[in-house]
C-alpha cells in the first residue's frame, strides 16, 4: 500500500517549480488542445493537477507492484527461447500494469495518443520507477526513443509508430557492437538499399542492446559503403513484425538483471531510413543520447533514494550496544551525507529537466511557426544550459548512486553483504549507471568545454543574484568564496595553454563546478522550504567546501612537470585487435 | 456480443488500518478517523467486469453505489479504470439501511437501469462483512447468482461459466444470463487507474457536487457532458419509502461491545521434535488448527 510518490515530499516540491508555468504554457500551446481532446487540461492549474495525479498512479504502481516484484525479477531474470526474449514473470506483470495505467508515450503529443507531458513530470516518473526497480526503468524508460522518432522521423513514420508506442509497445536503441562501444564511429552493421524490396536491408551484429527484442528498434547502421567514420552512418527504424532479427544470447550481468541485454543478429532485416542519410550518428544519436543521459540521471537519483531509504530503516531498527545504531554519530554522519547527495543530485536532475523542457518545447513550436526573436534567444539560452547540465547531471547522479549504495551496505554491516537485504541488489544495480550511456569519463569530456568557456561560472553568478533569507546569507557568501576558488583553479589550468593539461585536470574542474552548482540549487531549495532541505543544504555545502578545497589544493600546488608520471604509453597499434 | 454489466460497489471506511480512535465512545464507527476507500472485493468485481469488456468489444460497464454524496468518488475511481458510467444512489431516506433495505434500494436502481446481462458485486464489504447484499439483490431481481467468483472461464451464447473458490477447492459452474456474480478476494486484483482516463474524468461531478465548484470549470459540464454523474434519489428509482433506510431495516443493533485483545497464556517451547509434536497435538485437539 506504499505510494512512492506521496511518501517522498521532495518530489512534489520539485514538480511545483515557478518555471513550470512557462514550460506548461509552451508545451500546451496556451491550452488549445482542450477543444480537441477530452483529457487535455483547460489551464495551468488543471495541467499541474493532472501531472500530480498521474504521478500518484506511478507511485502506487511502484509501491504496490514494481517494487515488491524487484527481488524476484532479480533472481529469475529474462531468458532466450528460440531467438526471442522471455521476460521474468514480474517484469511481464510490471509491463502489464504500466500499459494499463497508460504510462507509455507519456511525453508524446496527444495526436499520436500520448499524454503530452513535459520532461519534468516524465522524468519524475523515471525517478520513482528507478527507486522501485532500476532494471525495469530501462524497459519503461526506452519510450524515450519515441522522442527521437518524433523529432527526426517523417510524418508517415510518426503516424505509423508513435501510436503503437503510446499503446504500450516497447522500444530499443540498437547502437553498440562488439567493436563499437563508447566509440560509435566504428559501427559496422551494414545497411544496403534493395531496389527489389523497396526498402533497406540490415545485416550484422549488435551487442549490449537493452531490451533488444523490443517491438520497434532504432538502429545505427553503415549506409555508405566504404566509409569508416561517423559520417557514413544513418539511423533506421526496424519493426519486429517485419522479421529478420534474432536474439543470439543475453548477457549474464552483475546488476539490473531484469533488463535483458541482448546480442542481436540481423539477417536481411527490412528497415526504414529515419531522417536523412549520414546524419545517424552525428545528429540523431547525439540527440537520442542526450535524452537517455537524463534518464540515467533519474535512474541514479531513484537508486540513491532507495539506498538511503533502506539504510535509514535499518539504522532505526538495528540495535547494538543496547540502542538503535541510528544513535551513533558515525552512522548519523553517513546517513546525513547520503541524504545530502541524494537531494543534491535530485535538485540537479530537475533543474536540467526544466532546461531541456523549455528548449525542446520551443523547438517543437518552431516546427509549427517562426519563433519571435525573444523566443529564439530563450531557446538558445536553455539549449546551452541543458547541454552543459546534462553531462554533469548524469555523471554526478550516477556516481552518487554508487556511493550511496556502498554506504547503504555499510550501514547494514555484515547483513548487508548477504543476499537477504535489498541494499545488496541496489549496489549491483547502481554499478552500471556510471558506465552506460557514456561513462563518467566521457561526461567529463562533454562538460569540460563548459568549464573553459564559462557556462557554469556564469550560471553560478546568476544563481548568486537570487535573494535569500537573512539567516542564509553567510552560507551564500561561503558559496561565493568557493566560486572564486573554482575560477582561480580554471585560470591555473588554462594559463598553460595546453589542452592535454586541461584534460588531465578536467575531472577535478568538472567536479568543482558540479558540487558548487548543486550547492546553489540546494540553497534555493532551503530558502523555499527550510524543513525539507535546510539539513541537506548545510551538510552538502560542507561537503562541497571540502571537495573544492581538496581539488583546489591539488591543482594550485601541482607541479606540471609531474604530469608525465601519470602517463601510460602504448606503441601505436598495441592494444588494437587485428581481425582477419 | 453487446453486454451490459453493472458493478455494485461500496465506499467503506478502511478498517484494515484501524487506529485508536476508530470507534466512538458510543460504540459506533468513527468515520472521520478512517479514510474512505473503494471496498476491496468490489475492486475485484470491477476487474472481472473490465476483463469481460476487453474480451467482448461493445460491452459496457456501469457502476452503482449507494451512500452519502462523497461516495461519488467510487464512480470516479471506476471511470479512471475503464468503467463507462455510473449512478450514485443518495438520499437521506436511504440512510441507516441494513442488508435488506440496501439490496431493495439497489434492486430498484438496477430495474431502473434495465436491460442488464451481468451484475457483479464484491463478495462482502470490509465494514459489515455480511456477504448478504449481492445474494439478496439477485433474489429480488429473480435471477441466478454465483458467489465467490474467482475467474471467468467462458462467456458465450448468453451463458457464463465461472470458477468459484469454495472451502478446500474450486467449483466450476455455468449459468444463463442475466446473472449476478459476487467476486472473491482471490480473483485478479484490479488494474491501476489509467492516466488518460484519470485526466478525462477527474472533473466528473454529480449535480450537487457541481454547486460547490470553482467557477473556472463550470462550463466544462456543458462542453463535456460525460462529466455529469448521475445522482438518484428514492423518487428517481421508484422506491417505496417504507422499504428504504432505517424503516426498511429489520436489523436492530442491540448492543455493541468493545473487545480488547489480551495475551492470556504464555508458553515456552524447546527446540526438540517431541515438544513441537506435543504442541501440534494440543492445538489440533482444541481445534485451534486443522
Amino acid at each position: 500500500m506504499a505510494n512512492f510518490y506521496i511518501d517522498t515530499p521532495e518530489l512534489r516540491y520539485h514538480l511545483n517549480h515557478p518555471l513550470m508555468k512557462r514550460i506548461v504554457e509552451l508545451k500546451e500551446r496556451d491550452y488549445t488542445d482542450k477543444d480537441k481532446y477530452d483529457y487535455a487540461p483547460v489551464d495551468f492549474e488543471d495541467a499541474m493537477d493532472s501531472y500530480d495525479k498521474v504521478l500518484e498512479i506511478v507511485g502506487e504502481i511502484c509501491g504496490d507492484i514494481i517494487g515488491p516484484n524487484a527481488e524476484e525479477v532479480d533472481h529469475e531474470g529474462p531468458s532466450v527461447i528460440d531467438g526471442r526474449v522471455k521476460y521474468a514473470c514480474g517484469t511481464a506483470e510490471n509491463l502489464d500494469a504500466t500499459r494499463k495505467a497508460g504510462l507509455m508515450g507519456m511525453a508524446m503529443p496527444r495526436r499520436y495518443g500520448g499524454l503530452n507531458f513535459p520532461v519534468v513530470p516524465y522524468i519524475m516518473a523515471a525517478d520513482i520507477v528507478s527507486r522501485a526497480d532500476a532494471g525495469f526503468e530501462n524497459l519503461w524508460g526506452l519510450q524515450d526513443c519515441a522522442e527521437t522518432l518524433y523529432e527526426f522521423g517523417s510524418e508517415e513514420q510518426r503516424q505509423k509508430f508513435l501510436p503503437r508506442v503510446c499503446n504500450g509497445e516497447t522500444m530499443s536503441m540498437d547502437l553498440t557492437e562488439p567493436d563499437a562501444g563508447s566509440d560509435l564511429q566504428s559501427v559496422m552493421l551494414k545497411a544496403t538499399y534493395s531496389e527489389a524490396d523497396g526498402c533497406w536491408l540490415l545485416n550484422g551484429v549488435k551487442r549490449f542492446i537493452t531490451n533488444g527484442d523490443s517491438d520497434i528498434h532504432l538502429v545505427l547502421a553503415r549506409s555508405e559503403e566504404g566509409t569508416k567514420d561517423g559520417r557514413g552512418l544513418s539511423m533506421f527504424v526496424y519493426d519486429k513484425n517485419s522479421g529478420g532479427v534474432t536474439v543470439r544470447r543475453i548477457e549474464n550481468k552483475m546488476g539490473i538483471k531484469g533488463s535483458p541485454t541482448c546480442e542481436l543478429v540481423y539477417k536481411n532485416a527490412k528497415a526504414e531510413l529515419c531522417g536523412d542519410r549520414k546524419l545517424g550518428l552525428i545528429k540523431y544519436v547525439m540527440a537520442l543520447m542526450n535524452g537517455a543521459r537524463l534518464g540515467i540521471c533519474a535512474q541514479g537519483v531513484g537508486l540513491s533514494q532507495a539506498a538511503y531509504n533502506e539504510a535509514l530503516a535499518y539504522a532505526k531498527d538495528r540495535a547494538q550496544f543496547g540502542k538503535a545504531i541510528i544513535n551513533f554519530p558515525a552512522v548519523q554522519e553517513i546517513l546525513s551525507i547520503m541524504k545530502a547527495k541524494l537531494d543534491a543530485s535530485r535538485a540537479l536532475l530537475y533543474e536540467t529537466a526544466r532546461y531541456v523542457d523549455v528548449y525542446k518545447a520551443l523547438e517543437d513550436v518552431q516546427r509549427e511557426r517562426k519563433l519571435t526573436p525573444e523566443e529564439r534567444t530563450e531557446m538558445k539560452k536553455y539549449s546551452k544550459l541543458a547541454d552543459a547540465f546534462t553531462p554533469i547531471g548524469k555523471a554526478m547522479a550516477s556516481e552518487y548512486a554508487n556511493q550511496n549504495a556502498y554506504d547503504s551496505i555499510q550501514i547494514h554491516g555484515g547483513s548487508g553483504f548477504m543476499k537477504d537485504y535489498t541494499c545488496e541488489r541496489l549496489y549491483r544495480d547502481a554499478r552500471i549507471t556510471s558506465i552506460y550511456e557514456g561513462t563518467t569519463q566521457l561526461q567529463v569530456i562533454a562538460a569540460i568545454r563548459h568549464v573553459t568557456t564559462g557556462t557554469y561560472l556564469a550560471q553560478m553568478k546568476a544563481y548568486h543574484e537570487q535573494p535569500v533569507k537573512p539567516e542564509l546569507e553567510y552560507l551564500k557568501d561561503k558559496l561565493a568564496r568557493l566560486t572564486d576558488c573554482y575560477e582561480n583553479a580554471i585560470n591555473f589550468v588554462t594559463e598553460k595553454k595546453d589542452t592535454e593539461y586541461i584534460d588531465f585536470h578536467a575531472r577535478r574542474l568538472v567536479e568543482m563546478a558540479s558540487t558548487i552548482i548543486m550547492s546553489y540549487l540546494l540553497l534555493n531549495d532551503a530558502n523555499n522550504d527550510d524543513e525539507l532541505f535546510k539539513k541537506s543544504f548545510i551538510v552538502y555545502l560542507n561537503y562541497t567546501e571540502s571537495e573544492v578545497n581538496k581539488h583546489y589544493s591539488f591543482i594550485s600546488g601541482f607541479n606540471a612537470e609531474e604530469a608525465g608520471y601519470y602517463k601510460y604509453v602504448s606503441s601505436e597499434n598495441e592494444g588494437l585487435k587485428t581481425e582477419d | 456480443m453487446s453486454l451490459k454489466i453493472i458493478v455494485l460497489a461500496k465506499q467503506v471506511p478502511d478498517t484494515r488500518n484501524v487506529g485508536k480512535d476508530a470507534m466512538k465512545a458510543d460504540g459506533t464507527v468513527n468515520r472521520a478517523a478512517l479514510p474512505a476507500i473503494f471496498n476491496p472485493e468490489d475492486l475485484n468485481a470491477l476487474e472481472l467486469a473490465l476483463q469481460i469488456k476487453e474480451e467482448n468489444p461493445g460491452a459496457t460497464i456501469e457502476l452503482l453505489t449507494m451512500g452519502p454524496p462523497r461516495a461519488a468518488d467510487i464512480i470516479r475511481e471506476g471511470l479512471f479504470r475503464g468503467a463507462d458510467g455510473g449512478y450514485l444512489l443518495t438520499d437521506r431516506a436511504f440512510a441507516g439501511a441494513d442488508t435488506l433495505a440496501t439490496s431493495y434500494a439497489l434492486s430498484c436502481a438496477i430495474k431502473k437501469i434495465g436491460d442488464y446481462d451481468i451484475i457483479i458485486s464484491g463478495r462482502q464489504a470490509i465494514d459489515g462483512d455480511t456477504a448478504q447484499v449481492g445474494p439478496q439483490v439477485a433474489e429480488k431481481l429473480g435471477i441466478p447468482q454465483i458467489t465467490y467468483a474467482e475467474e471467468i472461464v467462458e462467456l458465450k451464447d448468453k451463458s457464463i461459466t465461472i470458477k468459484r473458490r469454495i472451502e478446500k477447492g474450486v467449483e466450476i459452474v455455468k449459468s444463463e444470463l442475466p446473472v449476478l456474480l459476487t467476486a472473491n478476494a482471490t480473483a485478479k486484483e484490479c488494474r491501476p487507474r489509467n492516466a488518460k482516463l484519470l485526466q478525462k474524468f477527474k472533473h466528473a461531478r454529480t449535480v450537487s457536487e457541481q454547486v460547490d465548484l470553482d467557477e473556472d470549470y463550470t462550463n466544462l459540464y456543458s462542453n463535456r457532458p460525460g462529466l455529469n454523474l448521475n445522482e438518484w434519489s428514492t423518487k428517481d428509482v421508484d422506491a417505496n419509502l417504507e422499504e428504504c433506510g432505517l424503516s426498511g431495516s429489520p436489523t436492530k443493533v442491540k448492543k455493541i461491545e468493545n473487545i480488547v485483545f489480551q495475551a492470556k497464556e504464555n508458553k515456552k517451547l524447546g527446540a526438540s521434535d517431541a515438544e513441537i509434536e506435543d504442541l501440534i497435538v494440543e492445538l489440533i485437539t482444541n481445534h485451534t488448527i486443522g
